[in-house]
């Protein structure tokens, strides 16, 4: 990529984020906050009320919401891991998406853990956890690992952004923009000036945070998958588990990558920094990706169903009965391991807008991917549920659930356009950098591109 | 464990008279196992061994066990009554579904009608096997999945192999029923019904009174033992199919007779549920033969509902 200057005209590209919002970015907005504010007001309808408002019950003890929360914070895990891969490295196309990633990567993971406060009944305990914290509960595991990862990407991410931030600030000194706007770019770039001993503190820093995140990522969604592992459950109690996580995760994170930016791009007008090769490189991803994901199911499904043991094959029953969880299941696996290889694997099919609405329906596959191994695993215990009351037997989610649920995704979305109001979604100093392929400020290779 | 153990070392006998074979006020015999012998001999006493053989002892060797009547709370109610390993035996032959234990032990624990500590299942060993009644109370596991994955160690297994939970320290987190292989955990979804129960002073042994938010289950009522009675779920049966006592004595009642554990065990093929997961349940089963009345009889105190539930899940078998 042909180096810019350091003058800051570079700006003008992205000057959305020096110009004040249009009306479009305000009303979206508005109606962002609309929806956050009646979910708002169902949490706190939940406190008041209690659990007995949402459609868990004794059996499916969690529902929708440890859903999200798997979904959420595999997405945020996959991101994060995919960004730090494209850091270290240093592979040209990846460098305008590193932002991106990042920013999913940290709204996400201050999204994911508000779905497991909803799955507890006394949220006024909740510090008991720090209290009386037993390390041998997989719940202890999981609240380490949250707590860590959401620092270590609250790191990565301003890391990365304090050389941008340092940017804006001498570009916005002439600017006539708000006081406080210079203010806060003064104040984030941390006295940043480009010099030698700063740019080499400042990558060698990201470098080992990159190196860090990586495995705190995989270790930290493997404990999510133990949590459900660790249960003598048919359906849950297997080793694939945690591996099939990560995969998953890995999955949904080119999924949803794919999905943002072709927002992005076709409203920030980022073709220049998107480019369609973006689109197609990713979408082999998804490719090899989703034949993964097809080797875990059906080896996973084989091991089950060849000799299967009363409980599981009640639950494989379940999972393939149309009147139960069969259109949900076979619907998921007819998204991902048909119709992505088919769009994907032609080429006369295989277009960015194609690339796009097969990661959208991905998302919404491995959402109810997700939802089933859950749900119908609860519902089959070893011992029948000889309760007659319907809506013990079979999990229902309410409005409330489904409320949280899109409250969730309005986060998420407000976030990333705030966002895109503070600094470019493509990391500017990055793509200026020179390709030196040089790790933790050490080991540098020669580079070839040259 | 480790107590557990000890106590087996410890050898307790039970007194003549069957009624007194719960709770305390149990004498032991000191010298025995690894306590040092008493050096002055004094008056004989005739003691009635668990085979039911007379044994004579030295007087000064017996002591009475004092403990306290009154329930255990915070802390101590974290520790077993000493000497003590509750057991559960429940003869199948002799459930006819009368629900009356699951009423006794709602009324005790004032539980709302819809929750059930205890549930009585209809359940076939097979396809060719007629259907029995199946009560199933909490396992109190010697290995319990529940206590395990506690976060914040709201649920704990005593030495008396109570598995109690503490609604005081629960978060409501459901890890523990979710991890329950056998779904004996409960939820309270809504505050307990109020009533004269629900004032008293909370205790992990009477689990009175729950609160909104947290899980309950079968507690093996070590309140009452402390008291000298049996688990009200024993106590309700009009059939006496549920035996409860202590492992250490060998001595279990239904509340008219009082057998010996092991031989009812060894004699009668007592078994436990889903042995091969591990978790050492306290509570034996006795196969259903020679069943007084038929599994149908048990129906009629089903509702509509309750009755189509259960007939379904017979096909499961």
């Amino acid at each position: 990529m042909k180096r810019q200057s350091i003058d800051g005209s570079i700006f003008k590209e992205f000057n959305y984020c020096t110009t004040p919002p249009s009306t479009r970015w305000l009303i979206i907005v508005i109606v962002l906050m609309v929806i956050i504010g009646v979910g708002l007001y169902t949490f706190i309808l939940q406190g008041v009320k209690g659990h007995v408002i949402t459609g868990m019950r004794d059996y499916v003890v969690w529902g929708v919401y440890i859903t999200n929360f798997i979904y959420f914070l595999g997405i945020s895990y996959a991101c994060a891991m995919i960004s730090c891969f494209f850091h270290l490295t240093r592979i040209q196309w990846g460098k305008s998406l590193m932002r991106i990633l990042e920013l999913i990567a940290f709204i996400t993971i201050i999204i994911a853990p508000v779905y497991i406060l909803l799955c507890i009944g006394r949220i006024d305990r909740l510090h008991f956890l720090a209290f009386h914290g037993r390390i041998q509960s997989p719940i202890i595991w999981d609240v380490i690992a949250i707590v860590t990862d959401i620092i270590f990407c609250m790191v990565y991410l301003f890391l990365s952004y304090v050389k941008d931030f340092a940017r804006l600030r001498d570009y916005t000194a002439k600017l006539d923009i708000a006081d406080w706007k210079k203010k806060l770019y003064r104040k984030l770039a941390l006295g940043y000036a480009f010099e030698h001993e700063q740019e080499k503190r400042l990558s060698s820093a990201m470098d080992i945070m990159a190196a860090i995140i990586i495995p705190t990522s995989i270790v930290a969604y493997s404990l999510l998958a133990w949590l459900f592992g660790m249960n003598l459950r048919p359906g849950w109690h297997s080793s694939i588990f945690g591996p099939q996580f990560i995969l998953n995760a890995v999955y949904s994170g080119v999924a949803i990558i794919i999905i943002i930016m072709w927002f992005y791009r076709r409203i920030l007008k980022l073709e220049k920094y998107i480019t369609d090769n973006h689109f197609y490189f990713l979408g082999y991803g998804l490719l090899i990706l989703t034949l993964f994901f097809g080797y875990f199911v059906f080896s996973d499904f084989i091991t089950n169903w060849y000799n299967t043991q009363k409980t599981t094959s009640i639950l494989l029953q379940k999972l393939l009965d149309n009147s139960q969880y069969g259109i949900m299941y076979k619907g998921s696996l007819f998204i991902t391991l048909f119709l992505t290889i088919v769009v994907i694997g032609i080429p006369q099919l295989r277009t960015v807008n194609s690339i796009f609405l097969v990661s959208v329906l991905v998302m919404l596959a491995l959402w109810i991917n997700r939802y089933l191994m859950i749900v119908p695993v609860l519902e089959t215990t070893y011992i029948p549920i000889s309760d007659p009351r319907p809506e013990y037997i079979k999990y229902d989610p309410t409005i409330v659930e489904w409320i949280l649920t899109v409250t969730g995704l309005a986060v998420f979305m407000l976030f990333l356009m705030i966002m895109t109001k503070l600094a470019p979604v493509i990391p500017v100093s990055a793509l200026e950098e020179k390709s030196t392929f040089k790790l933790f400020g050490k080991f540098s290779f020669k580079d070839h591109s040259k | 464990m480790s107590e557990v153990m000890k106590s087996h070392k410890r050898r307790n006998f039970l007194k003549t008279g069957a009624g007194l074979a719960i709770g305390l006020g149990a004498i032991s015999i000191n010298g025995l196992g690894t306590e040092p012998p008493i050096k002055d001999a004094g008056k004989k006493i005739k003691v009635l061994m668990p085979d039911g053989s007379l044994a004579e002892v030295d007087e000064k060797s017996l002591s009475t066990r004092t403990g306290s009547m009154q329930p255990a709370k915070g802390p101590k109610a974290k520790e077993g009554i000493p000497g003590r390993k509750f057991v559960m035996v429940i003869d199948l032959g002799k459930c006819n579904n009368a629900r009356k234990c699951i009423e006794g032990c709602q009324k005790g624990h004032n539980l709302d009608t819809s929750q059930e500590w205890m549930t009585v299942h209809l359940r076939k060993d097979n396809h060719q096997s007629e259907p029995y009644w199946f009560p199933k109370p909490c396992y109190h596991c010697d290995n319990p999945p529940c206590v395990k994955v506690c976060p914040v160690g709201a649920t704990y297994k005593r030495s008396d192999g109570c598995v109690l939970v503490d609604v005081n320290r629960c978060i409501g987190c459901k890890f523990c029923m979710s991890a329950c292989p056998y779904s004996a955990r409960v939820f309270n979804w809504e505050p307990p019904p109020k009533s004269s129960e629900a004032n008293q002073d909370y205790s992990p042994e009477t689990s009175v009174p729950g609160q909104v938010g947290t899980v309950g289950k079968c507690d093996f009522c070590p309140d009452r033992s402390r008291q000298g009675k049996l688990p009200y779920c024993v106590n309700s049966c009009p059939m006496g199919a549920i035996y409860f006592g202590d492992m250490n004595e060998d001595a279990i009642s239904n509340g008219t007779e009082t057998v010996s554990f092991k031989e009812l065990i060894n004699n009668r093929a007592g078994h436990r549920i889903l042995e091969e997961l591990g978790t050492y349940p306290s509570v034996y089963y006795l196969p259903p033969v020679d069943k007084a009345f038929s599994y149908e009889r048990g129906l009629k105190n089903l509702s509509e509902e309750q009755k189509k539930k259960a007939l379904e899940n017979l096909s499961k078998y």
